[in-house]
C-alpha cells in the first residue's frame, strides 16, 4: 500500500528500505518530512489536531501519487499522513518517491506535498494558551500547487 | 420523485453547525452542489454558516466538486473549509 493515513508514527528508515527492498534499478531516493512546531502565527502550540474524511483523504492521496507517477519517471512511492492529536516535533507527514536518478524524485517529492497540502482533505486545529482555534489555509500553499498546472 | 442524500460536515464547519453529517431530502429543483448549499443554509439559525462561511469547498462522491457538479439520489455529499493538511 502506498498511503497510509494512521494515527501511529513512522519510522523513516524503515520505510526508505521497505520501498526498496528486492530491487536494484533505484539511484536516488527523496524525502519530505513534515512536523508539528511549537509556534504558529505567533502563539504557542502545545499541541495540534488533525481531523480528515475517510475515504476521500486515502483516494486523494493516492490520485495525487498516481498524477506524480503520470508525470515523472519514478519507480516507488510511499505517503504516509498522521491524524488525530500530536505534540511540537512530532512527525506530521511522510512522502518518499524513489527513483533512477535525483530530479524525478526531487520534483515528484514536491509535487506530492504541494497538492497534498491543497487538495487532500485533512484539517488542523491547534491548541494555544490562548484557546484552541482552527489552522487557517494560506494562500501560498495554493500558489505552490498552481504552479506545477499545466495547460 | 425525492432525492435523499448523505451529507457531512467537517472541522470548523462541522462545529458551527453542530452537526458531522445527516441525511436530507431534497426538494424537487435542488439538482447541483449549489442548490444543495442553499437548501440546508435556508433553515436558518446555525444552518445559514453553510452559505456564509468564506471558501468553502465541496465534494461530491469523495472527489473534490464545483458548485455546478451535479447531485443526484444516493450521493455523498460533503461541506468542508479549505484543507489544512501536510
Amino acid at each position: 500500500m502506498s498511503v497510509s493515513v494512521q494515527q501511529a508514527d513512522f519510522d523513516i528508515g524503515a520505510e526508505i528500505d521497505a520501498l526498496m527492498a528486492g530491487r536494484g534499478d533505484i539511484g536516488a531516493v527523496a524525502t519530505f518530512t513534515g512536523l508539528v512546531r511549537d509556534m504558529n502565527e505567533g502563539s504557542g502550540v502545545t499541541a495540534m489536531t488533525l481531523e480528515h474524511y475517510p475515504g476521500m483523504t486515502e483516494a486523494a492521496l493516492a490520485d495525487i501519487v498516481e498524477q506524480a507517477k503520470a508525470r515523472w519517471d519514478i519507480l516507488a512511492v510511499r505517503v504516509i499522513h498522521r491524524v488525530g492529536t500530536l505534540r511540537p516535533a512530532d512527525r506530521i507527514v511522510l512522502v518518499v518517491v524513489a527513483g533512477a536518478h535525483r530530479g524525478e524524485a526531487f520534483a515528484a517529492c514536491e509535487f506530492i506535498m504541494d497538492y497534498l497540502k491543497t487538495r487532500a482533505p485533512f484539517w488542523k486545529r491547534e491548541d494555544t494558551p490562548a484557546g484552541s482555534r482552527w489552522v487557517d489555509a494560506r494562500e501560498s500553499d495554493d500558489s505552490a500547487a498552481a504552479r506545477w498546472q499545466q495547460d | 420523485m425525492t432525492m435523499k442524500i448523505k451529507v457531512l460536515y467537517f472541522a470548523a464547519l462541522r462545529e458551527a453547525l453542530g452537526s458531522s453529517g445527516e441525511t436530507v431530502e431534497l426538494p424537487e429543483g435542488a439538482t447541483t452542489l449549489a442548490g444543495v448549499r442553499a437548501v440546508i443554509a435556508g433553515r436558518g439559525g446555525a444552518w445559514t454558516a453553510l452559505a456564509q462561511m468564506k471558501n468553502l469547498r465541496a465534494a461530491v462522491n469523495q472527489r473534490m466538486a464545483d458548485p455546478d457538479d451535479a447531485v443526484t439520489d444516493g450521493d455523498e455529499v460533503a461541506f468542508f473549509p479549505p484543507v489544512t493538511g501536510g
